[in-house]
C-alpha cells in the first residue's frame, strides 16, 4: 500500500507546475500507470481524494491511463504485447521473452486546467 | 474562463529514480557491490543474509548491511553478530525502503573500505518493487514453505528481480515442495534469470552464491 505516498507526490509535482498558472483550478490530472508498475488503480483512486484535499486539487478528476507491457522477442524480431503478466511468452511464437520495452510507467502525462482570463 | 492542458510527462517518483542515480554513482565509484533483498515477511532473509555475512567475513571480504523494518531493531543485532557493520532502517509503517532512506543511513560509511553492501527490504513482495535503491543486483526470495506459485502471483516484483533465491531448502521435502514447478514459474515471469536454492541452515547452496556474488563485484569493479 503505497499508493497514498505515490498520490502525495502527484500532488507536489502538479502543485509546482500550477503555480506557473495563478488563479487558475484544476480539473482533471492523467497519469500513465504501466501494467507492471506495482500500483494498484483503485488504491490510486481512493487515495486521490485524501490527499487533494485542501489543495488546489480538490474536486479534480483522476485519470489513470494503463500501459500493457510490451516485450522485445528475438525470435520474431519484433515488439510484442504480453497478454498475460503470468507468463512472460510471445503471444505469436510462444518463446520466453526477457526483454522489457514497456510496462512499468509511472508519470503524469498532463493536467487540465482552467485559467481565470486577465481583464483587458 | 478558458480551458488549457499542460502536458508534464514527468515520472512520478523522479525524486527518487534522481536520487539512486546518486546512489549508483557512488557505489560504483567506490566498487561496492549492492544488493537489495526482496521477499514476504518471514521468507528467511535474514537468515540468509546471517549466513551470507559471515561467509563472506570468514573469506576475509568487506562486507556491510543495511536493514529496513516498519519497527524494532531486532535484525540489525542478529546481523550485527556477524561482525559486519549494520544499519537498522525503521520506516514506522511505511512499507518499502527509499533511496532517501539509503542516501541518510549511509552516513559516515566509506563507501570505498566495503566490497559488498546488502540492502534487507522491509518484508513485502509489491511495494519494493517500484523503488530504486541504484542497487545493482536485486535478489528476489522465496521459501519452500511459500507456494510455487508466488512468482506467478508477484509478476511485478519477481519480473524486476535480477537473481532469485529460494530459501529454507531444508525443508522442500516436509513442504511437499514442487521444485521443477517452481524454477518452472520463476522462469516464466523471468526468463534466463539465476535461481539459487539454498538453506541457512544446512548450508546448501551458499558456494554457488558466493561465487555468484564474487562475479558480480568483479564487473562491478570492471566497470569503473
Amino acid at each position: 500500500m503505497h499508493e497514498l505516498s505515490i498520490v502525495s507526490s502527484i500532488v507536489e509535482s502538479v502543485t509546482e507546475s500550477v503555480a506557473a498558472y495563478p488563479g487558475a483550478t484544476v480539473r482533471e490530472v492523467r497519469l500513465r500507470v504501466g501494467a507492471l508498475a506495482s500500483v494498484v488503480v483503485d488504491s490510486l483512486e481512493f487515495c486521490w481524494g485524501i490527499a487533494t484535499e485542501g489543495t488546489a486539487m480538490a474536486g479534480a478528476k483522476l485519470v489513470v491511463i494503463v500501459v500493457p507491457v510490451v516485450m522485445h522477442c528475438e525470435a520474431c524480431a519484433e515488439d510484442v504485447e504480453l497478454r498475460s503478466l503470468q507468463s512472460f511468452r510471445c503471444p505469436r511464437c510462444g518463446e520466453l521473452v526477457a526483454d522489457l520495452r514497456q510496462g512499468r510507467e509511472l508519470e503524469i502525462e498532463s493536467f487540465e486546467i482552467d485559467e481565470v482570463e486577465e481583464k483587458a | 474562463m478558458t480551458t488549457r492542458i499542460v502536458e508534464l510527462r514527468r515520472g512520478i517518483l523522479k525524486k527518487n529514480d534522481e536520487l539512486a542515480a546518486v546512489l549508483r554513482g557512488r557505489y560504483k565509484a567506490a566498487g561496492v557491490l549492492v544488493l537489495n533483498l526482496v521477499s514476504s515477511p518471514g521468507t528467511g532473509k535474514t537468515a540468509f543474509l546471517e549466513r551470507t555475512l559471515r561467509e563472506l567475513k570468514e573469506r576475509g571480504a568487506r562486507v556491510a548491511a543495511l536493514v529496513g523494518d516498519l519497527e524494532t531493531d531486532n535484525d540489525a543485532r542478529r546481523l550485527a553478530a556477524s561482525g559486519a557493520p549494520v544499519r537498522q532502517i525503521n520506516t514506522h509503517g511505511i512499507c518499502h525502503l527509499d533511496a532517501d532512506m539509503i542516501d541518510r543511513h549511509l552516513e559516515g560509511w566509506d563507501l570505498a573500505e566495503l566490497e559488498y553492501l546488502f540492502i534487507e527490504n522491509v518484508g513485502n513482495l509489491v511495494c519494493p518493487s517500484s523503488y530504486d535503491l541504484g542497487e545493482r543486483v536485486r535478489v528476489a526470495l522465496l521459501s519452500v514453505t511459500e507456494g510455487e506459485d508466488k512468482p506467478l502471483k508477484y509478476p511485478t516484483l519477481f519480473n524486476s528481480a535480477d537473481a532469485a533465491v529460494i530459501t529454507k531448502m531444508d525443508l522442500a521435502e516436509p513442504c511437499g515442495f514442487d521444485r521443477d514447478l517452481a524454477l518452472h514459474n520463476i522462469n516464466e515471469i523471468r526468463p534466463g534469470i539465476r535461481i539459487f536454492e539454498t538453506s541457512a541452515k544446512t548450508g546448501a547452496g551458499m558456494d554457488e552464491w558466493l561465487t555468484y556474488l564474487a562475479e558480480e563485484r568483479a564487473l562491478c569493479r570492471g566497470q569503473n
